[in-house]
């Protein structure tokens, strides 16, 4: 047995290049398809409408650690062939991403006045040109304080990636406590970081709020 | 594809026991986390500061820190301080302790949606102190938060999924426990996230059908 020494929270510290990487891997797959669904969920089609909703119900629905499971012993089954845990974590996490992402964004565009899109079409600009120029940029502005919060959400979230083993941030707290037995101040080490990645979003958000207040 | 879920059957009691626990850990922590939310808010502008600074304090390490590392903490440190709670307890205490984080704000934001002028009007009718908090302030300012309290339900029922990792016996530890034994990995959490699905979707109906009977006087806007 060994005491919890200061390598011990540098190897933490680098642990969280990968809780970094998952974040990373989430918002760059799960950003693009996030859009794709707010854009479903406020297009007049019935159709995609309601795949999208199906889609938002079942991952509100599902314990993000299901979801983990699922994906971890479902790609196996799905594709026949043995994935790396990377992928399948960054498979769910990218469903998720892009689910609540989508929720948020869709609120966003959905809080522009209807005015701002029947002006744009009077204009003279396409649908497309409309979102793009004229919906899409205050969308943004409303919709920001709410994606920095699922940021956090995100960031807390990836430490669910443990339970598959990958030693990301939370990972890394329980393999130092269980080698110097010291969980006290490993977990508190891990508590630590996590907060002080996530306590500057959460304010930063707040302060967005705020000024999104005055402007309205 | 080879899928076998007709091995699943054999551990119905298994399951029903899995969910028994997940939706009393639920209830447990909606009812505790709800009433450190309230007290935290009330006494969130109180006029210590010390007290203040303490709630703040609360609110903000628990909302930014993951819940899987508070329950670590509270399983493996408390014993440490001579407190040795079972799994299931120690789960309790821990998303007890989440949920009031978050009520505590959901609360704030309803008291802050009550206008002062209508707390003064409830006093000139005549109005005791209790009877002003509870029908002209606790009411309506429920009504406002009910929306964002219900979806915290919701939360704190998928998160309780968490309290498997210290082996509390609720349904995603049940799963593990089926899966040992049947190694049907992929069919145990394809039922089990179905049957959190189901519980989440009842519980969503439920919630929308207490808000029409419970707020039904009509609003001025």
């Amino acid at each position: 047995m060994r005491g919890f020494t200061f390598s011990d929270f540098l190897t933490m510290l680098w642990a969280v290049q990968w809780t970094a990487t998952l974040v990373l891997i989430a918002l760059a797959l799960g950003g693009p398809l996030g859009l794709a669904m707010a854009m479903m969920r406020s297009s007049r089609n019935v159709v995609l409408n309601v795949i999208a909703l199906v889609i938002l119900q079942i991952v509100q629905g599902v314990p993000l650690l299901g979801m983990l499971m699922f994906f971890y012993f479902g790609m196996p089954v799905f594709l026949g062939i043995q994935v790396p845990a990377l992928v399948s974590v960054s498979v769910a996490f990218t469903i998720f991403t892009a689910a609540f992402l989508g929720e948020i964004w869709r609120g966003g565009i959905q809080a522009v006045h209807v005015n701002q899109s029947e002006a744009a079409a009077c204009l003279g600009l396409t649908r497309w040109q409309g979102f793009r120029h004229v919906i899409a940029p205050q969308a943004f502005k409303i919709a920001l304080p709410s994606t920095v919060n699922f940021l956090v959400q995100l960031i807390k979230n990836t430490s669910l990636a443990s339970i598959v083993g990958l030693v990301e941030l939370a990972r890394a707290g329980q393999l130092a406590s269980a080698a110097t037995f010291a969980p006290l101040t490993a977990y508190a080490c891990v508590a630590a970081i996590y907060f002080a990645i996530c306590f500057p979003l959460t304010q930063w958000s707040r302060s967005l709020e705020k000024k999104l207040h005055v402007v309205r | 594809m080879n899928l076998n879920f007709n091995q699943l059957w054999r551990y119905q009691d298994d399951f029903l026991h899995g969910i028994q626990t997940t939706l009393l850990l639920t209830l447990i922590a909606t009812v505790a986390g709800m009433l450190i939310g309230l007290a935290g808010a009330l006494l969130s502008d109180s006029r210590q500061p010390a007290v203040r600074l303490a709630i703040r304090s609360y609110v903000e390490v628990i909302r930014n820190t993951p819940a899987l590392i508070q329950i670590f903490l509270i399983f493996f440190v408390l014993p440490y301080a001579g407190l040795r709670l079972p799994p299931f307890q120690a789960a309790s205490v821990a998303l007890s302790l989440y949920m009031g984080a978050y009520t505590v704000e959901i609360f704030r934001s309803g008291l802050a949606s009550i206008p002062k002028s209508q707390i003064e009007a409830g006093q000139c009718l005549g109005l005791t102190r209790f009877q002003v908090f509870r029908y002209v302030i606790l009411l309506p300012a429920l009504r406002n938060i009910y929306p964002s309290l219900a979806s915290q339900i919701i939360l704190i029922l998928l998160g309780s999924s968490l309290a498997s990792q210290v082996s509390a016996d609720e349904l995603f530890h049940t799963a593990a426990f089926v899966e040992s034994r049947t190694y049907r990995s992929f069919e145990v959490y394809a039922v089990v996230c179905a049957i959190y699905f189901i519980m989440v979707l009842s519980l969503r109906l439920i919630f929308a059908g207490v808000e029409r009977i419970a707020f039904r006087w009509p609003t001025r806007r």
